[in-house]
Formats: structure tokens, C-alpha cells, sequence
């Protein structure tokens, strides 16, 4: 009983995640995706409207963190925003984030990746420092190799020093 | 009567030539001819007939030995070589060439091509090498490569690359496209092709398989594609990132950089996935994995010291293992990989602002600067170690290019290659 009762579950969990992915997957960029996708858990409820982390009033709908040139350290004007995800996550247990870090494009792409991650591993740092278990987060690295910014200067690197926050779902 | 007597001669020389084989030619031709900074000049006459064809096979056999860096073309145009035995040596030798290759396309019935090539010493006189093939007319490309091997390898006593393969990732538009192409980047072909980014493919060491990352998971994912099935597997999808592959010499582990235990560490793991094993422990960043040819130690970057550099430890499995800084020029040099005969790596070193290749020798450590170009990328030896390949971007837009890793040649050559090139590396020598 159990068993079907999963399996019906998971096909009604996976029929939402796809139909909430699919309009997101072709249009712009990865940032562009990560700031309107409303996550499958919110549609399935229907309760997407109201839902904090797409509230464009609510801090939770922020979600990227920027560094300066090579800096790893979450600056005081983004520590509300970590904080704020951080409660979030104690307060619902079940809900799951990825942290994709990003580094800019000059020099080796392992290398970036490297440094994108150390980005991504400080924001989940400053979580679990708030109280969220580290079972909820997975802190993950795009390197260079999904850029906000396009262009070959400086205003376009300073975009792609960051941390993306992504639920689960999203 | 009399006129005859020197062609009887040389055909004399030929069968003996034949006779005793191309081995000896090959130690031979090392002093003949000079090693070291010393080019080779060669010239090469169109083959006769050649222009019956779609695809001339004196060029590509030209472009082949110009990329090695140890051959001088010589201006063959006005000059031809129709029989052997009308060669009018002074011709050539006036103009500087030290050796001639020479040819012919005879047309068979079914699309196949003969195709005749002769390779003459001209200031001895003699026939150092003589093949002919038979080859569908489409395969034509590959019997350019391997004449050009066989003029290499006599010539240099070194083996030739010509005919092996390199694989890069091309991005159009908003695909991403592992590819497979022949050394001088012709032939091209897609393994896969993506939405999401691909990076970091590296062959194993029998060429029969690509171990890759990519993006398509919202993470990167360590894949292995074997080439001929196309079957892919995850090899490595621990939680975190899982990148920078590296396959051991016997192809039986990959060396990968890993997240899970925080940070970017190295780690070894079976070919088919499982038996994780930790390589080394450092508080900063450790990534980009090379091993040395014979398995014990391996190269990597690491900005332990404050700025990335390069360093060596031993395959222990010993975490507390003590690594060897050894770049000190810089603050910054990256991309590791070792040559084939273990006595040098190849890397990129940031002068300035710009990104280069480099080449350090591991005993002397002494470092040669191989480019001047704005932004290099991923250098990898050719399997004889005197080409290295890597991309380098010219008007924004990702090149394949390669240099000899003498550094006494400074020729860059740029392969044509459609779309913004990465990532690129050279393959093994074929089996």
C-alpha cells in the first residue's frame, strides 16, 4: 500500500517539477530562470502567489549574493538576505536549496570552478552558522561557465562573482 | 647505352634502400639532417594527377609537417616531378630543399584511389622511403596523415601524430558540442551535444573512451562516453561539484576534484565508479589533476600558498602527503599536464594580463614561454611531445591553435574548426 501510495507520489511530484520547469528551460539565461521560476512544492499548493520566495517584497525573493575580485567573503549588505534564506530553511524542514557559485571568465575554467565553489561554500557556511542543517543545502560551482554578464569587462565580471540561491524544484 | 647507366644506378640504391628497411634510415637521418632549432627544408611537388581530386593531398601532408615545427617548406611552384628517374636534383637543391616528396593518384574503378608518394634525399641522391596505398576516395584525408607520418618518422626518428585525434567542446549559439576531430581539427564529429555546458573531456589512455563534466544536472557531473557505442555512464555524482578528470596511465582509475568533503580536493576513483579514495588534504583549493606516464605522482593546481601555482605529490593514498611547489614565476599558473616521456609539463602562466602557454622542464625547471597570445587555454602534448594544442580566443571567439613545444619555433597555427572553441585535447596514438 505504502509503495503505491510512493509511487503515486513521486508521479504527481515529477508531472509538477516538469510542468514548472519546461516554460523556464528555453527563455534567457541561467540568472533570468533562477529569479522567476516559481518552484513545483509552491504550484502544486497553488499557492504560488502568496509564496515568500517569489514575493517580490519579501527578501526570500532575492537571491543572489555577490563577492568582490577574488573574494570569498559574504559582505554585510547580503548577510540579511543568507539570514533571511537561513530561517526559511529551519522553519521548513523539507525544503532543499542549491547553492550554484560562479566565478568570472579569465583564466583556467577548473580553476574558476574551483573559486565558484569556494563562494558557494561560504554562503552555506553562513546558513549553517544561522542554524539550517547542512542536509538541506548543497553547495555546488557553474565556474565561469554560466555568466550573468556577457560581456569581456569588468561591470560583466563584477555580475558573475556570485552565488545563486535555487530550491529545490526550481 | 651510356645515358642509362646513372638510373640504373639509383634504381639500384632504391631496392637496396627497400631492402634494408626504414629503421636504419631513421638514426640515420637524425644527423644528416640536424636535430635541436634546425629545420628541415623540405619541398613537396604537387602528386601527379592530384588535381583530379576534390582534395589536394600534397596540402594537407604540407600543413601536417609545417604544425611539427621542425620542417621548412621550400616554394615548389613552376617545378615538377613527373617520372623518378627525370628528377633534376639541382632544381631542388638550388632552391634549399634538403629532401623531396614526390607522388601520384592513379584513379580506380569503384571510388578507390591509388595513391604513390617517394621520398628522396637530394643531395645523396637516393630513395629513403616508397609506399602506395589503396584507399576509398573519401579516406583520402587519412592517407595524407599518414604519409605524413612516414616522412616524419624517417625523417626525425620520432614518432608521427598526424593520424591521431583531439577532442575539444564547440559552442554554438546555445549548444555545446563534445566533438571528436582529426589532428589538424578536420573530420569533425559530435559524441554529444547539449543545451548545458560541457568542459574538461580527457581521453583514456587507449582512445577508445572520453571522460567529460557537464552542467546538465544544474551541477557538474563527471561522465564516461565510450567512443564507439556511445554509451554513456556517471561515473561521479557525489553531492557538491565533481570535475577536473584525469585518467591514470593504465586507465583502470581517474583522478577527479571533488567538493563533498568541502572545498576542491583530488580524489581517485575506479574507472567504472566506486572505491573513493582521498589523494592529499590542503586548506585551499587543489584541482586540475595530471599524472605523470608512469602512475606514481601527480601535477595539479593548487592556491595553498596564496596564489595558484603548480605542484607535484606521490600516488600514496597517504593524505598527509607532503606536495612539491613547482612554479615560482607568477602568480598565477595553472592547467597542468604532463608530457609523454614524464620530463616536462605543459601550463598556462598569466604574464601581464594576458593568459600563455608554458612548458617547464622538471629537472633544470627551467620555464619557456611557448605564446604571445591575449587568452590561452587547456594545453595538452601531442603523443610525441613536440606539438602542444590549446584554444586561444581571437575577436572574442574560442580557436583551436597548436605551437611546437620546443619553444625555438614560435609559429602558432590556428585549425579550422566552426564555432567558439574550448577545452581541447590531444588523444592517444592509435592502436
Amino acid at each position: 500500500m505504502s509503495k503505491i501510495l510512493s509511487v503515486v507520489l513521486i508521479s504527481l511530484l515529477s508531472a509538477c517539477a516538469s510542468k514548472t520547469i519546461q516554460p523556464t528551460s528555453g527563455t534567457g539565461t541561467e540568472g533570468s530562470s533562477v529569479a522567476t521560476a516559481p518552484p513545483a512544492a509552491a504550484a502544486a499548493a497553488k499557492t504560488a502567489a502568496i509564496n515568500p520566495l517569489n514575493d517580490p517584497n519579501n527578501i526570500l525573493s532575492k537571491r543572489s549574493v555577490y563577492f568582490n575580485l577574488d573574494s570569498f567573503v559574504v559582505k554585510d549588505e547580503y548577510k540579511s538576505l543568507v539570514s533571511s534564506h537561513a530561517n526559511y530553511l529551519r522553519e521548513n524542514a523539507t525544503a532543499k536549496v542549491l547553492l550554484q557559485g560562479s566565478a568570472d571568465e579569465r583564466g583556467s575554467r577548473e580553476y574558476n570552478l574551483a573559486l565558484g565553489q569556494r563562494r558557494a561554500d561560504s554562503v552555506k557556511k553562513a546558513m549553517t552558522l544561522s542554524g539550517t542543517k547542512e542536509a538541506q543545502i548543497e553547495a555546488v560551482s557553474l565556474g565561469e561557465e554560466k555568466p550573468r554578464g556577457t560581456d569581456h569587462n569588468e561591470t560583466s565580471w563584477a555580475e558573475n562573482r556570485r552565488t545563486d540561491i535555487r530550491y529545490q524544484g526550481e | 647505352m651510356q645515358i642509362y647507366r646513372p638510373q640504373f644506378v639509383f634504381y639500384v640504391v632504391i631496392i637496396l634502400l627497400w631492402l634494408i628497411g626504414t629503421p636504419l634510415h631513421a638514426a640515420l637521418n637524425i644527423e644528416i639532417f640536424g636535430g635541436g632549432a634546425t629545420q628541415i627544408p623540405i619541398a613537396i611537388a604537387p602528386f601527379s594527377s592530384e588535381e583530379k581530386l576534390k582534395q589536394s593531398l600534397t596540402t594537407v601532408v604540407a600543413a601536417d609537417l609545417q604544425r611539427s615545427g621542425l620542417f621548412k617548406l621550400i616554394d615548389s611552384s613552376g617545378l615538377r616531378v613527373g617520372d623518378l628517374r627525370e628528377i633534376t636534383y639541382t632544381d631542388w637543391s638550388s632552391r634549399g630543399a634538403n629532401v623531396l616528396v614526390t607522388g601520384g593518384i592513379t584513379m580506380l574503378t569503384n571510388g578507390q584511389v591509388e595513391v604513390q608518394f617517394s621520398l628522396i634525399d637530394l643531395a645523396k641522391q637516393t630513395l629513403l622511403i616508397s609506399d602506395t596505398e589503396v584507399v576509398p576516395a573519401e579516406q583520402l584525408r587519412a592517407t595524407a596523415h599518414r604519409i605524413a607520418d612516414k616522412i616524419y618518422e624517417t625523417l626525425t626518428g620520432d614518432v608521427g601524430v598526424f593520424s591521431t585525434r583531439i577532442a575539444y567542446v564547440a559552442k554554438n549559439e546555445n549548444k555545446y558540442a563534445l566533438q571528436v576531430a582529426d589532428a589538424d581539427g578536420f573530420n569533425a564529429q559530435s559524441v554529444i551535444e547539449y543545451t548545458e555546458p560541457i568542459i574538461s573531456p580527457a581521453w583514456s589512455p587507449d582512445g577508445a573512451q572520453l571522460a567529460y563534466v557537464s552542467f546538465e544536472n544544474k551541477k557538474p557531473v563527471i561522465y564516461v562516453q565510450t567512443l564507439a557505442t556511445r554509451a554513456r555512464k556517471v561515473i561521479s555524482n557525489f553531492k557538491g561539484s565533481n570535475s577536473a578528470p584525469a585518467w591514470s596511465p593504465d586507465g583502470k582509475k581517474l583522478a577527479v576534484v571533488l567538493s563533498i568533503k568541502g572545498g576542491s580536493q583530488i580524489f581517485l576513483i575506479n574507472a567504472d565508479g566506486g572505491a573513493l579514495q582521498r589523494l592529499g588534504q590542503s586548506s585551499g583549493i587543489d584541482t586540475e589533476p595530471s599524472f605523470s606516464p608512469d602512475g606514481r605522482s601527480i601535477i595539479f593546481t593548487s592556491d595553498r600558498g596564496g596564489s595558484p601555482q603548480i605542484y607535484r605529490m606521490p600516488v600514496t593514498g597517504d593524505v598527509s602527503t607532503v606536495a612539491e611547489r613547482l612554479t615560482f614565476e607568477g602568480s598565477y599558473n595553472v592547467s597542468p599536464q604532463y608530457s609523454y616521456d614524464g620530463k616536462s609539463f605543459t601550463f598556462i602562466h598569466r604574464n601581464g594580463e594576458n593568459f600563455n602557454v608554458a612548458v617547464q622542464n622538471l629537472d633544470t625547471r627551467q620555464v619557456q614561454l611557448l605564446t604571445d597570445s591575449r587568452s590561452d587555454e587547456s594545453p595538452s602534448f601531442a603523443p610525441n611531445n613536440r606539438i602542444i594544442l590549446y584554444a586561444t580566443r581571437i575577436k572574442g571567439k574560442g580557436v583551436l591553435a597548436s605551437v611546437p613545444s620546443s619553444g625555438k619555433i614560435t609559429a602558432e597555427f590556428f585549425l579550422q574548426v566552426m564555432g567558439d572553441i574550448r577545452e581541447p585535447t590531444w588523444g592517444p596514438l592509435r592502436k
